[in-house]
């Protein structure tokens, strides 16, 4: 059983959206809700935590369901499954992490309409068993939770010199302690979210690895 | 009329949905490649923003919010419904897009024609149950703000999405670097565009 579990195609499942499946650089998906939370890489984490949660459990519930939906209805379906999902993910976080919830404020409830999951649950679930929905939910939204990380990681750093609220760069680097260095607070403003994505891409593009077929035209 | 002003300026240039929140990116990227299709699909999110934000905000106001239901007796008077209200708003939008879309092709064929295939696709889009979050966050005091916000916001990603649909049509005689060609390069003159933008900042009228 073991070794049909994780046969190659499923292992491919997993890991084709790290990398060059991966949602947001090469999909396009989920891009709404996911930059503007990543000013901090706490924010980072608790988003990408609930969308993998939520990912997770729709990719499979659609799944479970995916011979009893009506294809007629099955965008509302999807549309219901994901909101109570998200709905519990919102009460829990205020009732655990009050405070980054207040932070998120309106982009937890936005994941209801982040395209990755209704992409996916399109694409996939309607249409796969529930162990390869699982890999595939897992995959994308691990996929899509790196990148917002790495976009977090730079952000928190050179924005405000922390990387999860503890100070990385030492006082004497300041101008207080007589140091050279100032915060970028560019990196802080919203703008900013997206020329780091657009680096990020130009970066796993240029590799020389990457399928040629995948790059575009302007 | 002066905070209506405010409140619509606000919504175009300083909390521009593109710039300052990225609501409704992935339709944004998808869609921008020419001017006209741009046009098409900002005309039709001003549209729906324009009908489901004061729907909704209806909906929070006199149902879902602490105390709204007291207009039923003052045993209701204490209720608070609003864990129920993402489930409402995306219903709304999702219910409302569908019955505007049947209503234009019915009476304006013209209109369905140039906006037809996008509405649709506007029921996923984030900026539109961004708009009714954002709403409900804000507590606007009466439905002509509320209505006078969701127009600001709809303006503003127009103007972005065609701003960004001009670019790429110019851009397309560039010699941009090849990995960076398509998406990378239109994050950036996204964030550009987000930047000068942020020129507008503490603009009140």
């Amino acid at each position: 059983m073991k070794s049909t579990l994780f046969s190659k195609k499923n292992r491919k499942l997993l890991s084709d959206p790290l990398g060059d499946q991966n949602p947001i650089t090469i999909q396009v998906l989920g891009i709404c809700s996911a930059l503007a939370i990543t000013v901090q890489l706490q924010q980072a984490l608790v988003m990408s935590m609930s969308v993998v949660f939520v990912m997770v459990c729709a990719n499979m519930i659609i799944s479970a369901l995916r011979n009893v939906i009506p294809s007629r209805i099955r965008i509302i379906v999807q549309l219901v499954v994901v909101s109570s999902l998200v709905v519990f993910v919102d009460q829990v976080l205020q009732a655990f992490l009050p405070d980054v919830q207040e932070k998120l404020s309106v982009f937890i409830g936005l994941i209801v309409s982040n395209c990755i999951i209704m992409g996916r649950l399109e694409a996939f679930a309607l249409g796969n068993k529930l162990w390869p929905s699982f890999l595939d939910a897992i995959g994308n939204a691990i996929g899509y939770g790196w990148i917002l990380l790495a976009v977090a990681f730079f952000r928190e750093l050179f924005g405000s010199g922390k990387l999860f609220g503890y100070q990385v760069f030492p006082d004497g680097w300041y101008e207080a302690g007589g140091g050279f260095y100032l915060n970028n607070n560019l990196m802080i403003l919203p703008p900013m979210a997206l020329i780091v994505v657009g680096l990020i891409i130009w970066v796993q593009r240029s590799r020389k690895s990457f399928p040629e077929d995948l790059l575009e035209e302007n | 009329m002066e905070e209506l002003v405010n409140i619509f300026i606000k919504g175009v240039f300083i909390e521009n949905m593109i710039f300052a929140y990225f609501l409704g990116m992935c339709s944004y990227l998808a869609v921008s490649k020419t001017v006209e299709t741009g046009v098409g699909l900002g005309a039709a999110v001003i549209f729906v923003l324009g009908i489901t934000v004061p729907i909704n905000y209806l909906l929070e106001n006199y149902l879902l919010k602490e105390g709204a239901l007291s207009w039923l007796g003052d045993r209701f008077s204490t209720m608070d419904l609003s864990f129920l209200s993402l489930i409402m708003f995306i219903a709304v939008v999702a219910s409302m897009v569908q019955l505007v879309e049947m209503l234009v092709e019915k009476f304006s064929p013209q209109l369905y024609s140039s906006l037809g295939i996008f509405l649709p696709l506007i029921a996923v889009n984030c900026s539109i149950l961004g708009g009714a979050l954002f709403m409900q966050e804000r507590q606007y005091s009466t439905i002509v703000e509320a209505t006078s916000f969701a127009l600001g916001s709809g303006v503003g990603w127009f103007l972005a999405i065609v701003g960004i649909a001009a670019i790429r049509e110019k851009i397309r005689y560039s010699n941009v670097p090849a990995p960076l060609r398509g998406l990378g390069i239109t994050f950036i003159i996204t964030g550009l565009m987000g930047i000068g933008f942020m020129c507008f900042m503490g603009i009140s009228i």
